[in-house]
């Protein structure tokens, strides 16, 4: 029923055909990191957590995965991503304040965003690593 | 949904059906929770003297860590709910499919939630070896 309103309707014009712009990469960026850290970055909190409150083996077991290479990877990448997702999320709560929509600032907001995600988690790694 | 404005004619006719500036407005706030909680964590993370066992049990059995660490649970899997759901509401067209979506999706969010605050509260009331 809701699909016999709808089949016939005209369909906005999509990826395609647009002219890309970094506006359209952080705004893939934003769903791409938001929804990888629902599933993994969620998914190592709880092991974290449950491995905690489940005693030294299992929390042995969960040290041993997060220091393999792949652990590393996964660490590394959730943490890119929540940087990453932060810094165009801030951005986000500028432009629902009605702020940033003329065309350079957009685009420069655009470009640095992604760029600061890369910084934040450098700077967090060598943190963590020089401590 | 109105008949007078153009506007009022098409609000509540978008994939989400509706409930919008409730799910917008959630969706900021649990944002705020997330920003907080998370760079608690993270500089907890930073300033922690090593990941042993002993040391990190120490740390989150503490009131205002096992607190906070219970909010970020809360607001991070709210967060990944609302988030997922829109994306459910954009890529699954199919009206059955996407009522099993969100389904699956509610039961998933409240089930990780629930374990994780569960073990948190487990460490913070010291019932661990």
């Amino acid at each position: 029923m809701a699909n016999a309103g709808t089949k016939n309707r005209p369909l906005s014009p999509h990826l395609q055909i647009w002219k890309w712009g970094p506006h359209m990469f952080v705004s893939i960026l934003h769903r791409v990191t938001g929804d990888g850290m629902a599933f993994a970055g969620l998914g190592v909190l709880l092991w974290w957590l449950g491995a905690l409150a489940g005693g030294p083996a299992s929390y042995a077991t969960f040290q041993w995965a997060m220091t393999t290479p792949i652990g590393y990877i996964v660490l590394v990448g959730i943490s890119w991503a929540f940087f990453s997702h932060m810094s165009s999320g801030l951005r986000h709560f500028v432009m629902d304040a009605g702020a940033g929509y003329e065309l350079n600032t957009n685009k420069t907001w655009s470009i640095v965003c992604p760029i600061l995600g890369v910084v934040l988690t450098a700077a967090f790694w060598a943190l963590l690593l020089l401590r | 949904m109105g008949n007078g404005t153009s506007i009022g004619r098409v609000r509540g006719l978008g994939s989400a059906k509706g409930g919008v500036v409730h799910h917008w407005l959630l969706q900021r706030f649990t944002a705020i929770g997330n920003l907080l909680t998370v760079l608690f964590l993270l500089v907890s993370l930073v300033l922690l003297p090593d990941y042993s066992y002993v040391t990190v049990v120490e740390w989150i059995s503490r009131p205002v860590p096992a607190t906070i660490m219970a909010l970020l649970v809360v607001t991070t899997f709210w967060h990944a709910r609302l988030g997922l759901q829109v994306l459910v509401e954009d890529y699954v067209h199919e009206h059955a499919n996407k009522f099993a979506c969100i389904a699956a999706l509610n039961l998933a969010a409240f089930a990780g939630a629930a374990f994780g605050v569960f073990s948190i509260v487990r460490l913070a009331l010291g019932a661990h070896a």
